[in-house]
């Protein structure tokens, strides 16, 4: 497939990189999921007793200190990594319970905080890569969804050649989000995936990541500790604290859809911005005092 | 869109901040500087005028006008000095090899088998520590032909780096790599072959430069101790015969064959590599 690789495809009628709109997957329960790590003896309660209820297509944002387990938790739906109590459905299908081993998916990518496009492979090999593997669309097929998704996601198509580390983290991370989107999961699962980045790329990020939010709609759980962004970007924000790594609240964001740079200066998304920021320091401050009586 | 153009790393050029306007640097890099040129003409100088004076230990030197002589007229044309070159660069070709040949997939199959691993790992970090040129007697005694102890020890020199290399980048792959292989369904046979093996090339590339380093100064030494012939031999032959150019034509024959090997070790690595190339 490598002779093909060079030329660039026209910009079809197809929206959507050719992905089909599917409105109705990506519904996802979790339900009382809780994991105690326990190497030797000595029991760590990561998440404990945790409640997350996502509707197909919503893009929900889960918010926390370091450590509080949403990592943990990310692991767990990806099927990484298994679950000691509770159990997880996607779409009425149980994806992790205690019995259940863990077992990762095309359905549920993840994009992980410090990016991990397989450096020996071309951005546009990376992108096959997952539809490649299953069998699930011919190379020339990849190829083509491959280049209209990369075109459609800030003409990325122009870089398909490339190897990812001559390209900038912004644009690595909007690649790998792209090779997520071509498994046609079911949800998408972003671990921090702008932590590390500037405030001004992360604008740039921001604005890409909603349009293709807007482009294929997906449910997505995007996992971070910026406010800002956790309110600009999703529907439902939801409060994790650390222990017992949990939800504590949740956040429904009123801000209409598409989502602009205006409306980070409007009254509205002050409003919601301080309502969130205030919860999250009053259950910082409850969890910190659980802490202190545990110590004592 | 032309977001595409700003956000390319725009790979800035290596020049110091002299203030000098940048030299074109691929032109640069053929044309030695006039500073390169008058070190390496002082150097000469330099060693010719101690012969001159025999000043110390230069008294029993060869001058740098000897040794090219001696070169010209004795060594240029003859076919016993260009068997010598190639007695060595078999040797260290035959050991090289063969380490890798062995010591890539042991690296591996260590790296991949925590069973194995626990079996075997514990003797090779206790053979590691002891230096090739130790193994000589051993291999003398062990071998039916002084020819393959000297290949032996040779290979002695290059596997232990590549076994050690590979061992450890295998267990430092990026879990994350290994998960995303498997969530998009990936078959184990699948992952070793083209997530595993593509992360550990980088290693066995560390191993084959320094295994190509190591592989030289063992040959060289092996030489001079148990065999008759090679570019170590032949140094050592000058010294025993008290005929000081052919020291100094062996010492620079090692070099550049060294060189020479280095340089083929680069082009296969950067071949391994395509996704490397400019970084």
């Amino acid at each position: 497939m490598n002779s093909g690789m060079a030329q660039r495809i026209p910009e079809g009628p197809v929206a959507s990189g050719g992905m089909a709109e599917r409105p109705d997957v990506g519904k996802l329960s979790v339900r009382g999921v809780g994991k105690i790590y326990d190497p030797e003896g000595a029991a760590v309660v990561a998440v404990e007793n945790c409640d997350v209820e996502v509707e197909a297509g919503d893009f929900v944002a889960i918010v926390g200190p370091s450590g509080c387990g949403k990592s943990t938790l990310m692991n767990a739906i990806a099927g990484f990594d298994t679950i000691t109590s509770g159990e997880i459905i996607l779409d009425g299908v149980p994806l992790a319970t205690p019995e259940l081993a863990p077992r990762p998916g095309p359905d549920r990518v993840v994009v992980f905080q410090h990016g991990a496009l397989f450096p020996w492979k071309t951005v546009l090999e990376n992108v096959t890569y997952g539809p490649m593997v299953q069998g699930k669309l011919s190379g020339d097929e990849a190829h083509t969804r491959a280049m209209n998704l990369l075109g459609e996601c800030g003409g990325l198509d122009r870089v398909a050649d490339t190897y990812p580390p001559q390209l900038s983290s912004g644009m690595q991370r909007r690649v790998e989000i792209v090779r997520a989107l071509m498994n046609d999961p079911s949800i998408l699962l972003l671990d921090e995936p702008f932590r590390a980045m500037d405030t001004v790329s992360k604008t740039t990020m921001h604005r890409h990541l909603l349009q293709m939010y807007r482009v294929c709609r997906r449910t997505i759980i995007f996992i971070t500790h910026d406010l800002e962004e956790a309110v600009f970007l999703a529907d439902k924000v939801m409060i994790m604290t650390s222990r017992p790594g949990t939800i504590k609240k949740s956040l429904d964001v009123t801000l209409s859809r598409p989502r602009s740079t205006d409306m980070l200066t409007s009254e509205e998304f002050r409003e919601l911005k301080l309502q969130l920021s205030a919860t999250v320091h009053e259950e910082a401050k409850k969890a910190f005092a659980r802490g202190e009586r545990e110590q004592a | 869109m032309s977001a595409v153009e700003e956000d390319v790393k725009t790979v800035p050029p290596a020049g110091r901040a002299t203030g000098r306007a940048l030299r074109p640097r691929r032109l640069g890099r053929f044309l030695p500087s006039w500073r390169a040129t008058s070190s390496v003409v002082a150097f000469f100088v330099l060693w010719d005028l101690m012969v001159r004076w025999e000043l110390g230990g230069f008294a029993h030197i060869s001058s740098p006008l000897a040794v090219a002589t001696a070169f010209v007229d004795g060594y240029l044309a003859s076919a016993d000095y260009w068997m010598s070159w190639w007695a060595s660069f078999q040797r260290v070709l035959y050991g090289f090899v063969a380490a890798q040949l062995l010591g890539i997939p042991l690296g591996l199959l260590l790296g991949t088998r925590p069973l194995l691993n626990g079996l075997f790992y514990p003797v090779i970090e206790m053979l590691r520590p002891i230096p090739p040129l130790a193994w000589v007697p051993l291999s003398i005694l062990f071998w039916p032909t002084t020819e393959l102890s000297i290949v032996f020890i040779t290979f002695i020199g290059a596997f232990f780096i590549i076994v050690i290399n590979v061992h450890d980048s295998v267990r430092s792959i990026k879990n994350e790599h290994l998960w995303l292989a498997r969530s998009m369904g990936a078959s184990p046979t699948r992952i070793f072959l083209r997530v595993i093996i593509p992360s550990v090339i980088p290693s066995i590339a560390v191993g084959m430069t320094l295994g190509i380093a190591v592989t030289w100064n063992v040959v060289i030494a092996a030489e001079m101790i148990a065999s008759d012939s090679g570019l170590g031999r032949l140094t050592w032959e000058g010294y025993v015969s008290h005929t000081g150019p052919v020291v100094i034509i062996g010492m620079i024959s090692i070099g550049l064959a060294g060189y020479l090997s280095t340089l083929v070790v680069d082009i296969v690595e950067k071949k391994m590599m395509p996704w490397r190339k400019g970084h």
